[in-house]
């Protein structure tokens, strides 16, 4: 792979990551209240029948959001 | 004996932590609904009495993730919270948290802790998270987070006794805050301390962080909150990112030490596998229209057996004053005025009730989330948001519903554009104008050999409604600005059953706020425009009787035929006819006369006001044996002076069809607009839009065809 960090908007349904940070600092805050901080798990679920928005588990809850919010948030696998 | 003073109790947790259920089981029946002064936010109260014999006001706080508002429902929580000194400050907190997963609960919980005001922390859902296996060690939660902690169940009222024995007890505040504020900061928050005397860190470290919350303190505060802010750099959520994530680690840290045992996810595998099937790509939808056709078909076939109830029951009672109060101006304003405006109010219960009957069982069953991420996308294009799907569908039934329904959307925006054009969806008082116009001017004839021309312009005219409340939504989302930014970031909660009780609270108190806050309107106005269809300038209604006898003695008019002139007689010369007469110049070039006028006018009550005003007027200048005709019969014998034609040709009723399914014909809706949006801005910008809307499609309509 290249060096380019990879986000959540570009895994795939049942792929699991770790999250590494932020490229949105308003959406972090709001990321992060709802249980995304960097460090934990998440796993992509699917997505909504038109592709966007999509779910995910992150520590232990189930959010929905939509493509580009999810791009903000970087990860590592 | 009731203690004289009040305990105020607020209840404050994350959205589905079952902080409801609570609240109805402490409060029951005994709640009102009011506002928080100054905003447009719901202030939901109720009485408990707890053991001692203390009466506490429960206060229902908006559901909410963090002290930090991510909508301004929200933001209400940290004002109440915040404002330390003033008769409305609760004396205590109690936080209602999912014990099926603490974390995010505990993130809310900690800052409620540090905010200095004495809490409990109520940890609800313990059957689920027995089932899920999970276990903590409550008495080492309790003292480390230094509070009295709870175990409940708010679906069956397990734990609440010992809650209410909590409640009861004298607390002081938390002494040591869980998130001491960073060295860098005790500067300015000593300072501020200092000028305004304020009770702790965390809340001086508040103020400094959330300024749009201070109106409570009054311009001279908010000034020097303002001079310590620019001196020290600080700008709105400065430091919320890097406090989220020290209070996570201590939560992290914290439930590595009174967990006794963890969940292992599996109990969600029934949530999982139903997602399956109801956010299938097709399937999903097919069960989500299913659900909203038959959320449409109860409220248009189940609501219209009371609805007949209610009319006829008040159109009785409305006679039965006329027989036996003395006859007098006193006895018609309320035989004829009153009573049917209140009738006009209660109709409207049935379909409130059956609306919120489905919407509060897909709210608590946790669909209303999914509806949300299915259609996200498609409403998000049009300045909409995917809860609006419920508000648009039920508008084909009755705005005034709908447009309630539209509280379940956070956004402010986005609700607000929901409210204003949800009207535009034909709903069923539409129905009698247009099948009686449609029959007047489109053949009954079938085309293509199975299309039934008349069942296509009805189609057309729902079709048309539909697609002007999206433009319409999608060009308002272009004019109002707001810094609001859009986001998604929801949970899709753990599906359940509803608990019905809940179910029942909700359309108790939906029914509740349209009956004695948009009732008070639409009583007003149709007393209004009764006297204006009933009274009219001098005596000429009093002498309607010998009037239109001298006019008539050579006709030989039966008695039915008589009574129907009189009444035509008395609307033409009533302030209302002369209103409508008034306006003939400017819905002349609409191609209407002063008697369509009137029933412009008269139907503001309600849109199917129409047909009998119609009905009324017409009957003037008909022909002796009229009296059997229809309706129908006396719009097509209807001729225009001018042309010697008739007077309703295909353009007059295109246009009429046009206008009345853009306008916004119907006080009850704008009552509905001011009770939901708090003022009269947005009902005024929306009869204004709708009209002008009406108005130019009208007349572009009958230039075009005439």
């Amino acid at each position: 792979m290249s060096g380019r960090i990879k986000n959540v908007a570009e895994m795939r349904p049942g792929e699991v990551a770790i999250v590494s940070g932020f490229t949105d600092e308003h959406l972090s805050v709001k990321l992060m209240e709802m249980g995304c901080l960097p460090g934990t798990v998440v796993r992509f679920n699917f997505t909504a029948p038109f592709g966007d928005p999509i779910c995910i588990s992150i520590s232990g809850y189930e959010l929905s959001l939509r493509l580009e919010e999810a791009s903000t948030i970087s990860i590592v696998n | 004996m009731v203690s004289s003073r009040k305990l105020k109790i607020a209840l404050v947790g994350n959205p589905n932590s079952g902080k409801s259920s609570l609240f109805n089981y402490l409060t029951g029946l005994n709640q009102k609904i009011g506002n928080f002064p100054g905003v447009t936010v719901e202030k939901k109260s109720g009485f408990c009495i707890l053991p001692g014999n203390t009466a506490a006001e429960i206060i229902d706080l908006p559901g909410t993730y963090s002290i930090y508002p991510r909508s301004l429902d929200e933001q209400i929580v940290a004002d109440v919270l915040l404002d330390h000194h003033s008769p409305a400050t609760p004396d205590k907190v109690v936080v209602t948290v999912d014990a099926t997963n603490v974390k995010r609960g505990f993130l809310l919980l900690s800052q409620i802790i540090d905010m200095g005001l004495p809490t409990i922390l109520a940890l609800n859902m313990m059957d689920l998270a027995a089932k899920a296996g999970i276990n903590y060690d409550l008495n080492t939660l309790s003292k480390k987070l230094g509070i009295p902690v709870i175990p409940i169940n708010a679906r069956n009222g397990i734990g609440l006794d010992e809650l209410k024995k909590a409640m009861s007890k004298p607390q002081a505040a938390s002494e040591y805050p869980i998130n001491p504020v960073w060295k860098e900061l005790q500067k300015p928050i000593q300072e501020l301390r200092d000028h305004l005397g304020i009770d702790n860190d965390y809340e001086a470290y508040q103020f400094l962080e959330q300024p749009q919350t201070l109106k409570f303190l009054g311009k001279d505060k908010q000034k020097v909150v303002d001079n310590i802010r620019n001196k020290y750099e600080f700008f709105p959520g400065k430091f919320q990112g890097a406090e989220t994530i020290q209070r996570y680690s201590y939560i992290q840290n914290l439930l590595n030490e009174v967990t006794l045992k963890a969940s292992d996810h599996s109990w969600k595998k029934n949530s999982t596998r139903l997602d399956r099937i109801l956010l299938h790509k097709v399937w999903g939808y097919v069960i989500f229209f299913a659900i909203l056709f038959l959320i449409f078909q109860s409220i248009f076939a189940w609501a219209q057996v009371p609805m007949d109830f209610i009319d006829s029951l008040f159109a009785k009672f409305s006679s039965y004053l006329i027989s036996v109060l003395p006859s007098g101006p006193l006895s018609s304003l309320l035989a004829e005025g009153v009573v049917p405006g209140i009738g006009g109010i209660l109709i409207f219960i049935p379909q409130i009730a059956i609306l919120f009957a489905f919407i509060s069982i897909l709210e608590e069953s946790g669909y209303m989330a999914r509806v949300v991420f299915m259609m996200d996308k498609v409403m998000r294009k049009f300045g909409l948001n995917g809860k609006s799907v419920v508000p648009l569908m039920s508008g084909v039934a009755c705005a005034i519903p709908a447009i309630m329904a539209a509280r379940t959307i956070d956004n402010w925006k986005e609700r607000t554009i929901t409210i204003l054009v949800t009207p535009l969806m034909s709903c069923s008082a539409r129905l009698p104008v247009f099948t009686i116009l449609i029959a007047l001017i489109v053949p009954n004839q079938k085309a293509l050999g199975f299309f039934n021309l008349q069942g296509l312009a009805l189609m057309g005219l729902y079709l048309l409604g539909f697609v002007a409340a999206m433009v319409s939504a999608f060009v308002i989302k272009l004019l109002i600005r707001v810094k609001e930014r859009s986001y998604l970031i929801m949970e899709l909660p753990t599906y359940r059953i509803p608990k019905w009780s809940n179910v029942g609270y909700t359309i108790v108190e939906k029914t509740k706020a349209f009956v004695f806050e948009a009732g008070k309107i639409i009583l007003a106005i149709s007393i209004i425009l009764w006297v204006l269809a009933s009274y009219g300038p001098g005596d000429t209604l009093n002498n309607a009787e010998a009037n239109v006898l001298e006019e008539s003695k050579n006709l030989r008019l039966t008695e039915k035929g008589l009574a129907d002139r009189i009444a035509a007689y008395k609307l033409e010369h009533s302030y209302a006819g002369i209103i409508g007469k008034g306006l003939e110049p400017v819905i002349k070039p609409l191609g209407y006369d002063w008697k369509i006028g009137i029933a412009l006018i008269t139907s503001f009550a309600a849109r199917e006001v129409f047909v009998g005003t119609m009905a009324t007027i017409y009957s003037i200048g008909s022909v002796s044996d009229s009296d059997t005709a229809t309706i129908q019969q006396r719009l097509k014998a209807e001729v225009n002076p001018e042309t010697g034609g008739p007077r309703f040709t295909p353009a007059v009723g295109f246009s009429l069809l046009v206008f009345y399914t853009f306008a916004m014909q119907c006080m009850s809706t704008l009552a509905i607009v001011y009770r939901e949006t708090k003022g009269w801005k947005w009902p005024l910008i929306q009869l204004t839009y709708m009209t002008a809307l009406a108005y130019l499609s009208a007349l572009l309509v009958y230039q075009v065809l005439s």
